[in-house]
């Protein structure tokens, strides 16, 4: 029981509370590049997270073997590795993703997310979480592309996962598509996150302060 | 391919293909190390110098992969040499050139895990350059990417400035100056190079 709840904390920390996009602020280039679309985003996502996953655990079993000075370096190897299998399943089983993602696949190796996670936790963590922290980190940042990919190939093609939402009568803003509009997305997004953290944490400082108040009305009292 | 094709491929990856603006190649140093123009030219200077010899290099080392028909090696091939590289140019430099090292030698780990590097030396594969095009092309990436941070840190000076409303401020008014900044150079997208 303890340790599914733990499963699920690791989780929901990675989804949300410690988003490796919108909190964290890392992988920016494939959250700008590949959300035009929505099968895009997933592809990327999922294909990131398999990565993440198998890198995190060999990293986890080999992390007692490898050396301190070049543990970057064999870190860099080992996602190399497997991001070379990736690349060849998608291009056996998923041709046309493979082509539409074009360089982003062989770019998954200087992800800083997957970097990141290897070197702030696979490598002090055994293998099962570091798995699940890779399944996490992974959805999380899957999670991050959706959103974005939904909010722009809505607005900007009036078009969902391919699947026309309107009729003829919405001309789509295609400016939201376009590398600028990217930016403007991401700008407003993680401007809606913040807005979201800076809520929380005016309430738990208000409640905080009425605590505090209540503590000195008492002490007044007991005076 | 004659000079001016040449001339007229850098100019286009300078401006029209901005790596930053157009393609997205890069963006985790362009958003990171633009606090100050300084800083940024010191960065962009940096990626200059690995680009375009990482250029030459992976080039080379593909013409080997060929050799032996391993060419599905070339993404682990490729980081390697450029991890090597970068490694190899900051004990240089540190012996050598301690005066460049002083100003360059803070952003050269930075760039093994520049995105920007990696895809410079994939596309010159890719476009099937040869190894003069190649390093042009390597050499224009790097210039343009170095226009962008540091016009990019112009911008962000001036923001400092500003007083942006609490949610926005930090990360998400950075990404929408960056956003208008892409917006002027979209305009180079619909000049014609034939």
């Amino acid at each position: 029981m303890k340790k599914k709840s733990g499963f699920l904390t690791q989780l929901k920390e990675g989804i949300l509370d410690n988003n490796p996009v919108l909190v964290q602020l890392l992988g920016m280039c494939p959250i700008l590049a590949l959300t035009t679309m929505v099968s895009n985003a997933i592809g990327m996502g999922l294909a990131a997270t398999a990565v993440l996953i198998c890198s995190n655990v060999l990293i986890s079993l080999l992390r007692k073997f490898i050396p301190k000075q070049v543990r970057i370096a064999a870190f860099i190897v080992i996602i190399s590795g497997f991001v070379t299998v990736i690349e060849f399943i998608m291009r056996a089983y998923v041709y046309s993703l493979y082509q539409s993602l074009g360089l982003f696949i062989p770019l998954i190796v200087v992800n800083c997310i997957i970097l990141a996670r290897a070197e702030a936790y696979a490598s002090k963590n055994k293998v099962l979480p570091s798995a699940v922290d890779g399944l996490a980190m992974g959805l999380g940042f899957t999670f991050a592309l959706f959103i974005m990919a939904t909010i722009r190939e809505i607005i900007g093609m009036g078009s969902f996962l391919g699947i026309p939402l309107f009729g003829d009568f919405y001309s789509p803003a295609t400016i939201i598509i376009s590398p600028p509009g990217a930016f403007l997305t991401l700008g407003l997004i993680i401007a809606v996150v913040q807005k979201i953290r800076n809520n929380a944490e005016d309430k738990a400082q208000i409640a905080k302060m009425k605590a505090q108040a209540m503590g000195e009305a008492k002490e007044e009292k007991d005076a | 391919m004659s000079f001016t094709d040449v001339l007229l491929m850098m100019f286009g990856a300078v401006l029209i293909e901005n790596f930053i603006f157009a393609k997205f190649y890069g963006c985790c140093p362009f958003l990171g190390v633009s606090e100050k123009p300084d800083t940024a030219l010191g960065m962009g200077m940096a990626v200059t110098f690995v680009m375009t010899l990482s250029s030459a290099v992976t080039w080379l080392v593909y013409q080997l992969l060929v050799a032996f028909k391993i060419e599905y090696f070339q993404t682990i091939a490729f980081i390697l040499v450029i991890a090597a590289l970068v490694q190899f140019i900051e004990m240089f430099l540190r012996k050598f050139v301690p005066a460049l090292y002083g100003s360059l030698g803070i952003y050269l780990p930075l760039i093994t895990t520049n995105c920007a590097v990696l895809s410079s030396a994939l596309l010159n594969i890719q476009n099937e350059y040869n190894f003069i095009q190649s390093i042009c092309f390597g050499f224009a990436s790097a210039i343009g990417f170095t226009l962008a941070i540091v016009v990019f840190a112009g911008v962000r000076m001036r923001m400092r400035a500003a007083n942006p409303p609490r949610a926005f401020k930090g990360f998400p008014i950075t990404l929408i100056a960056a956003g208008l900044l892409a917006m002027a150079f979209s305009g180079f997208t619909s000049i014609n190079l034939g």
